[in-house]
């Protein structure tokens, strides 16, 4: 267990180097940096005071270490955009994102489940099958266009709920939120819909499927066979069982949703980090595409390492084998 | 289906009695789908001889025709258009037509590439295995971990900023393939690899190096012929995803330029109408790409049940 532990820790360091390379790469080669830093008239004896100063004729390597040393400090330089600190930035854009993942992450795990559940124990009921159908629909339409539909249908036509913005913020300390008013609330409904429904029909999809396989077991036959209620069985002992392979998705997607925020904040002009990286492509700020890149990638590495540990740890069969390789 | 040299009706004949052909033959979703993207695509290849009008030809343009509803004559003009015009006037049938040409070569050239450099990868991976086969595999593994749409994002970003500005526009369509194409490798590489495998070990393969020959001919003339049904599969789903990815990039700015806009491109212009009424320049781009994705999915779904039975 500790030996798999270490390995996977140091295949995730391993991949934030290269992405920190990557990064780097971007920030010290795509252009001058100092283009940016310097005024246009400045003298030539001025520039390379200053590339000296901020150790630009240093070799590749010092650079890059010196690169690393300042994203781990959270120094990621200024946006050549909106000339303020790219940290400062991404940091006022987060909690908006965070929100919105959040909210979208719990309706897709809690309707997944729910409509996972149902699908399975009536399965050749005319709901279900109706769910099921809808489902492969809804795989097959681009993100994009179900928020585009979803704003035509709430905000255009039923005029409803707010199709843009976050609503009215208020401000608790660290962040401003808008999850204590109404018109924030009603302000990300639509937006997590759209973000979590793929999500969601992966979850549904997969409890069906698992707890579908478990009804199957000797075990379920037996607690029905013991005069168990249908509820116990269905609950206590078929759903519990399917939860292992559910999380372990569940964990996985949750990455999914920070990078399809991208498109979700674009349609609904989200103030997140999502649609700060679209500008930031569209207007070729790199140091600030540089930090996302960086952000997104402790995110994932973060995450898959917390689901593999978790795996292991849940399910005993697989310490086994991992000790036994 | 190949109608080459030789007998030409023999081999027809041959083809209609495969077992693809007779699957095929008696799977209605399939015939449909098949139908719809044939449809699709032929429309979109002869776009210059069925559209009524050239949407990039300004001198055929009249602003006056702008936001006409589709087939109702202007106010002004008093022309008709089957489905509308948009806000520059131009015909809504005539840019879906051209449109969906950029969205299907950006999505068959982005296919391609990733299935070639994915074969590639793959045959190399899986033959010599080794160091070689581990670094290939480890890339593999790490760039599964993002989203394709992500690293696709994120190519063209960086390709973009490389670029110089005054090339930008006209590069943007190769910088879309390449960054698609990128962002997609992964599982042509991983099902050749694990193909290849296997077949490396059969004593046809270690007939050929006896003969002496060399492991590129092997590698392209022995072992790929056997690994392509399962490639089949996945560049079909890999079809309607890259057609998806684009009209994504393209929808959020980052994809096609406005020169050349494909079906996202249309979409994201007729997103800004939609809140004064003007719903037919948003409906029909995305009701083309909706029948577009469904359809190549549909059939990469029917592919692969048929290809690997395993899988029912």
């Amino acid at each position: 267990m500790l030996s798999f532990i270490i390995k996977r820790v140091a295949q995730s360091v391993l991949v934030l180097l290269v992405v920190g390379l990557i990064a780097f790469a971007m920030f010290r080669y795509v252009g001058d940096p100092l283009d940016a830093m310097v005024s246009i008239e400045a003298s030539v004896e001025e520039v390379e005071r200053v590339r000296e100063q901020l150790g630009l004729d240093q070799p590749f390597f010092v650079q890059y270490v010196r690169f690393l040393q300042g994203a781990v400090q959270g120094d990621f330089g200024i946006s050549y955009r909106q000339g303020e600190p790219v940290l400062d930035i991404i940091l006022a854009r987060l909690p908006a994102t965070m929100e919105l993942a959040a909210i979208s992450g719990t309706f897709a795990i809690s309707m997944g489940i729910v409509l996972g559940v149902f699908t399975a124990i009536r399965r050749d009921g005319f709901a279900s099958s109706l769910i099921m159908s809808l489902s492969l629909v809804g795989v097959s339409l681009p993100t994009f266009l179900i928020g585009i539909l979803l704003i035509y249908l709430f905000s255009v036509e039923l005029d409803w709920l707010p199709s843009f913005g976050r609503g009215e913020l208020t401000d608790i300390g660290l962040w401003e939120t808008g999850l204590l008013t109404t018109s924030g609330l009603k302000a990300l409904i639509l937006p997590s819909i759209t973000l979590g429904l793929y999500q969601m029909t992966l979850i549904m999809r997969l409890v069906r499927s698992e707890m579908l396989e478990v009804l199957r077991q000797d075990y379920v036959r037996f607690a029905r066979a013991r005069g168990l209620s249908d509820r116990a069985v269905n609950f206590r002992h078929a759903l519990r069982n399917t939860l292992v392979p559910v999380i372990t998705v569940t964990g996985l997607q949750l990455g999914a949703i920070i990078a399809f925020a991208i498109v979700t904040e674009t349609v609904f002009q989200w103030p997140g980090v999502g649609l700060l990286f679209i500008n930031a492509i569209q207007f070729v700020d790199i140091p600030v595409m540089a930090a996302y890149l960086m952000f997104i990638a402790v995110m994932f590495v973060a995450i898959n390492l917390l689901v593999d540990i978790l795996y292991v740890a849940v399910d005993p069969r697989l310490r086994n084998q991992e000790t036994s390789v | 289906m190949s109608m080459s040299s030789g007998a030409p009706k023999t081999r027809f004949a041959r083809a209609w009695d495969s077992d693809l052909a007779w699957a095929f033959r008696h799977s209605p979703i399939a015939m449909v789908s098949f139908a719809m993207a044939v449809i699709l695509i032929f429309a979109a290849a002869f776009a210059p001889w069925i559209a009524p009008h050239n949407p990039f030809d300004p001198a055929t343009l009249n602003l006056m025709n702008g936001f006409t509803p589709p087939s109702t004559p202007n106010a002004f003009t008093n022309e008709s258009f089957l489905l509308g015009t948009d806000n520059q006037g131009r015909d809504v049938f005539s840019t879906i037509l051209y449109g969906m040409r950029i969205s299907l070569f950006v999505g068959f050239s982005a296919v391609g590439f990733a299935m070639v450099l994915g074969i590639t990868l793959g045959l190399v991976a899986g033959y010599f295995g080794g160091w070689t086969d581990a670094i290939i595999m480890r890339i593999a593994d790490i760039q599964l971990t993002f989203p394709s749409i992500l690293v696709a994002m994120l190519i063209f970003g960086i390709a973009t900023s490389i670029t110089p500005v005054e090339y930008r526009e006209q590069m943007a369509i190769w910088v879309l393939i390449i960054a698609i194409g990128l962002s997609d490798w992964v599982q042509f590489a991983r099902v050749v690899r694990g193909a290849t495998f296997v077949e490396k070990g059969k004593e046809y393969v270690q007939a050929a190096r006896l003969i002496g020959r060399s492991p590129v001919a092997i590698m392209v003339q022995h072992i790929l012929p056997n690994v392509l049904s399962p490639v089949l599969v996945i560049a079909t789903i890999s079809l309607a995803l890259a057609i998806i990815a684009e009209a994504t990039l393209s929808f959020l700015g980052v994809g096609a330029p406005p020169t050349q806009p494909s079906l996202g491109t249309l979409i994201s212009i007729g997103q800004d109408y939609l809140f004064s009424g003007e719903w037919w320049i948003l409906f029909f781009p995305a009701l083309t790409l909706l029948a577009l994705a469904l359809s190549v999915n549909l059939l990469g779904d029917w592919l692969r049940d048929v290809l690997n039975p395993r899988l029912r």
